[in-house]
């Protein structure tokens, strides 16, 4: 009795149960993205409101990271799509996003887009060159249809 | 009679504390964020005497602690090293001399070149809003967030970066609120900035202005619980909250953080450290401060427009 009244005569108890740290915004499965390129089926997806889900990242974290291929589905279709823009924390000088950008890719590298209508970074120029090799796909089309670098 | 006996004892530890908070308040020394009381007890300070031919009338540890907070160190004991802090000093002082770190506030407007081995020609520009300031030593830290192509974007810099070649203060000023996250969760036209904005040129001898603009936040969901953190910068937030979000605000309130001396000692460095380091800074900032100045006046001479024809 003693111990209740205690608690109810101390107003500055305020815990709660659970903890309220902020998320840390990683790209994993069914992670909602938006496509930028002006790629028909992208357009029409963004359009509806029906943004694309990530089914698979292609590295072994299976979180996505600037850079990664990642396979959505997209309008009852799977598509892949390389992150360009990630909304997580990044490193020194790698530029940070208020959203979770994807270009749509096919199977060798060619991008489904004529056009990337929103800023591009650097950094992806070095990872994708990287990521590219002589006989697999070339990523490094998408470099050449941005519009602009940050 | 438990009751009785509880609240008599509450009562007389209330006014213990109460008075044992006035004495305290009389001994200790004055915390790093009093204004008004630290003003009354420059001309009593050592320093005063020691550097003979400053222009102005204040303590350097005054203006200095706001222009460059990274001279100072991180308060928490665990993390102090007299030593280490020292050598960083110099460090920091060196970069300075090679390169103009300018006097920049959270919510001034900046423009960094970086030599950035992935873009075309190897240098890259951004200018954005600073929207925070963080660390301390080297590892000074700042943010700058713009809307490019209607789509947010944030970099954060290291300040003593050797790959940066430049800062250039665009529009030098504050803002009302010390950290702008906020700024996420507003419309788009209070975070755009152009990239070929002119440098804005205060005139000499000015405080650095406080720009007093409200902005309008977008509708929920927020990033953040905005209406918990007491903007100033805000104007709209009162139109998105429900009734159950004012009651838990009046619930999550800690009023009496403001008196809580030992917290406010916890977060700061005191009066006596802060002499000690600016003393050891004082001079080659102030060197600096001086170089820039008759740059700026030898570059506004030497720059006459080239007319053709």
């Amino acid at each position: 009795m003693f111990r209740s009244l205690l608690n109810r005569l101390n107003p500055t108890k305020l815990s709660c149960g659970f903890h309220t740290s902020t998320c840390l915004n990683e790209v994993q499965l069914l992670t909602r993205l938006r496509v930028v390129d002006n790629s028909e089926i992208g357009k029409r997806a963004m359009a509806e409101g029906k943004p694309p889900k990530v089914i698979c990242v292609y590295n072994k974290k299976r979180i996505g990271y600037i850079g990664d291929r990642v396979m959505v589905a997209i309008k009852g279709q799977k598509k892949k799509g390389i992150l360009v823009g990630l909304k997580q924390t990044q490193n020194v000088k790698v530029p940070k996003f208020d959203s979770n950008n994807i270009v749509l890719i096919d199977d060798n590298g060619t991008p489904l887009g004529t056009r990337i209508h929103v800023p591009i970074p650097t950094i992806l120029r070095t990872i994708l060159k990287e990521r590219t090799h002589a006989k697999g796909a070339d990523y490094t089309k998408l470099l050449s249809i941005a519009t602009r670098f940050v | 009679m438990a009751l009785a006996v509880r609240k008599t004892g509450a009562d007389i530890f209330s006014v213990t504390r109460w008075f044992l908070r006035r004495e305290c308040r009389l001994m200790s020394t004055l915390p790093e964020k009093a204004e008004a009381p630290e003003a009354e007890s420059v001309p009593s300070e050592p320093q005063q005497q020691r550097v003979g031919r400053r222009p102005r009338m204040s303590n350097p540890a005054v203006e200095f602690r706001h222009a460059y907070p990274e001279f100072l160190p991180d308060p928490n004991p665990k993390w102090r090293n007299s030593l280490r802090e020292k050598l960083e000093r110099a460090d920091m002082l060196k970069r300075r001399s090679q390169i103009d770190v300018p006097e920049f506030y959270v919510g001034s407007i900046l423009g960094v070149t970086i030599s950035d081995p992935h873009a075309q020609g190897k240098t890259n520009r951004f200018v954005g809003i600073c929207i925070e300031r963080k660390g301390c030593g080297l590892r000074a830290e700042f943010t700058l967030r713009n809307v490019v192509d209607h789509q947010g974007v944030e970099i954060r810099y290291e300040l003593y970066d050797p790959t940066i070649q430049k800062i250039q203060v665009l529009r030098l000023e504050k803002r009302l609120d010390e950290k702008l996250f906020y700024l996420r969760d507003a419309l788009p036209e209070y975070s755009t900035f152009s990239f070929d904005m002119d440098p804005e040129i205060l005139p000499e001898g000015t405080p650095v202005p406080i720009n007093p603009v409200q902005v309008k936040l977008k509708p929920r969901p927020w990033l953040e619980r905005w209406e918990r953190q007491e903007l100033q910068g805000v104007s709209n937030i009162e139109e998105h909250l429900k009734e159950k979000d004012r009651k838990r605000r009046e619930l999550r309130k800690t009023p009496w953080e403001e008196f809580d001396l030992m917290k406010q000692y916890r977060k700061t460095i005191p009066e006596e450290d802060q002499s000690e380091i600016w003393g050891e800074v004082y001079n080659k900032l102030h060197q600096l401060q001086m170089n820039r100045k008759k740059m700026s006046r030898k570059r506004t001479f030497t720059t006459p427009k080239t007319q053709l024809g």
